[in-house]
């Protein structure tokens, strides 16, 4: 067997022996139900497609939780193997060090794979079935982009913790990327577009200022990805520009996993044991 | 026979500190070598040097014939190693981890349970490692180290936390292994117990060899006084310290007076251990 395939076995299966696994899936899950029937309670019936209307609440509160799920499983994954004395007894074996992170990297998305997959997708099988199935390639794209922004911050929380030498410090660290991407980075643009008028240089460079963030990104790609979507979401308007197309929001997700995965194991590579 | 590890004045600078400092050795296998000296002295340097989880800063280096570091390499599966204060992963069962170590090295989960049934651990496979004692724990590591056959053992502290008898059955699988031909490199603080179960003795201090040799050999390098005691007809109890080429005279000199008891005490490890630290500490 080869040796990524075992240690992403192993982060899989220990995903699932803690129950990792099971509270996320059932949070997800709950969420998901929560926002579309309760969620749209209040609003009664209305002439959209109800999984429209659920993949603009999840998206919105996906692009909080997921981040949050990723770097919590993967800022210990290798400042926290060495603090605790297991990393010297894996590497004594034929183990390379990019198999390890490879290996973690693969198990861990599994295991937040499975649960977005099972938590949103149960979901949306029970909203599809009281509320009907249009719209539902926007929800595919939901789950599917999910589950790549989950990938993301994981490989972010590898760079955290391979570049530092104690948890405490990687743990701050992973809190930090996630105050910045998810909530500061949005607020300092929005207020240099305010402060410019969304004039000039910054008004041309928005789309792709958007880019240097993921969860910007994932926003883009399922907010304006889809016509009843961006309705409901209320970015027709910048979606209609299509200055950045849907290809573009992959490669730029992709690259979000590969560049700080390729970083994190060269840093790991450098790390003195 | 190919020395199973050949080091050459090898060094290795964290900053300017010398952790190792012109360590040249030759480990031949099937030998069992006690690595002695205090922390900080340079043996867990020695073993990650060994074993290729870091480069040297300078020397030559040879584990089973080859350049440390390779990790596909067929030497790289032919070591086990031991760490200090060896920590598992709690969640798991014995069972479930000799299984994902026996993987890595390319050996089924089955051999690994034949190795948990030899360390006594057999009743315990099905339990998660958080509820082993530190005993066990260190025989699980021990375990794992023993995974593949090794050809040559790197054991780190390997008997801290076990009991005598434990220790008793430890020594009796190392020499078990270094008869079958696989080289041992085991360091430890408790000196006594390494006398008759290694073949030979490294003494390290402050990243320098300060001595290297059989225990008879260190013996007569230090010449350290050996003890002759005796009670005689009269009642009375006789000690003399002597050295170690006056020692037979003694004998014969208190055989004459026909004692009742005789006894010779030749200095242990711990006085020799000593002995080469401060001769170390003279020299530098």
């Amino acid at each position: 067997m080869s040796v990524v395939i075992i240690l992403t076995t192993k982060e899989f299966r220990d995903g699932l022996r803690n129950r990792w696994l099971a509270a996320t899936t059932l949070i997800l899950l709950g969420l998901a139900l929560g926002l579309a029937f309760l969620g749209s309670a209040p609003v009664g019936h209305v002439g959209a497609s109800p999984l429209a209307v659920t993949v603009v609440s999840l998206a919105s509160l996906t692009v909080f939780l997921l981040p949050l799920m990723a770097l919590m499983l993967a800022f210990d994954a290798v400042v926290g193997e060495a603090e605790r004395g297991t990393l010297l007894l894996l590497l004594s074996y034929p183990v390379r060090r990019w198999q390890i992170v490879v290996g973690k990297f693969l198990g861990h998305t599994a295991l937040l794979a499975v649960a977005t997959i099972v938590g949103y997708g149960a979901a949306g099988v029970a909203i599809a079935i009281k509320g009907g199935v249009e719209q539902w390639p926007s929800f595919v794209v939901l789950v599917a982009s999910s589950v790549a922004l989950g990938a993301v911050f994981l490989a972010l929380g590898y760079l955290a913790s391979t570049c530092v030498r104690e948890r405490a410090t990687a743990a701050g660290l992973a809190v930090g990327l996630w105050l910045l991407l998810v909530l500061l980075y949005d607020l300092v643009l929005l207020g240099v577009l305010a402060a410019t008028q969304g004039q000039g240089a910054v008004g041309a460079l928005f789309p792709w200022v958007l880019l240097v963030n993921p969860a910007d990104v994932f926003r883009l790609l399922n907010l304006t990805g889809f016509g009843e979507v961006r309705q409901f979401s209320g970015l027709a308007g910048l979606a209609g520009d299509q200055l950045v197309r849907p290809a573009a929001l992959v490669a730029a997700l992709v690259a979000w996993v590969a560049v700080p995965l390729a970083v994190a194991i060269l840093a790991f590579r450098r790390r003195p044991l | 026979m190919m020395a199973a590890v050949e080091l050459d004045g090898v060094v290795k600078l964290f900053g300017p500190r010398e952790a190792v400092a012109g360590v040249t050795l030759s480990v031949p296998a099937g030998e069992r070598l006690a690595l002695l000296g205090h922390n900080g002295a340079g043996k867990t340097t020695l073993m990650k040097l060994m074993l290729g989880l870091m480069p040297p800063s300078a020397g030559r280096i040879r584990v089973l014939g080859e350049a440390p570091g390779d990790v596909t390499s067929e030497a790289r599966r032919a070591i086990g190693f031991l760490p200090e204060s060896v920590v598992f992963q709690d969640s798991m069962t014995g069972a479930e981890l000799i299984g994902f170590y026996a993987r890595l090295k390319g050996r089924t989960p089955r051999e690994g349970l034949g190795l948990l049934d030899q360390v006594g651990l057999a009743a315990a496979a099905g339990r998660r490692v958080s509820t082993y004692s530190k005993g066990m724990r260190q025989r699980l590591g021990l375990a794992q180290a023993m995974l593949g056959h090794p050809r040559l053992l790197l054991l780190d502290e390997p008997t801290s936390g076990l009991d005598p008898e434990l220790r008793q059955a430890f020594y009796e699988i190392v020499r078990a292994r270094a008869a079958d031909g696989a080289a041992v490199i085991l360091s430890s603080h408790v000196l006594t117990e390494l006398e008759e179960r290694t073949d030979r003795i490294a003494i390290m201090d402050h990243g320098r060899l300060v001595a290297l040799g059989r225990l008879d050999e260190l013996r007569r390098r230090a010449g350290l006084p050996v003890v002759v005691r005796a009670r005689l007809r009269s009642g009375e109890e006789v000690a003399l310290s002597v050295p170690p080429e006056a020692k037979m005279d003694t004998l014969r000199t208190l055989m004459a007076r026909d004692p009742q008891d005789l006894g010779v005490t030749e200095p242990g490890l711990d006085d020799l251990y000593a002995y080469f630290l401060a001769e170390g500490a003279c020299r530098s």
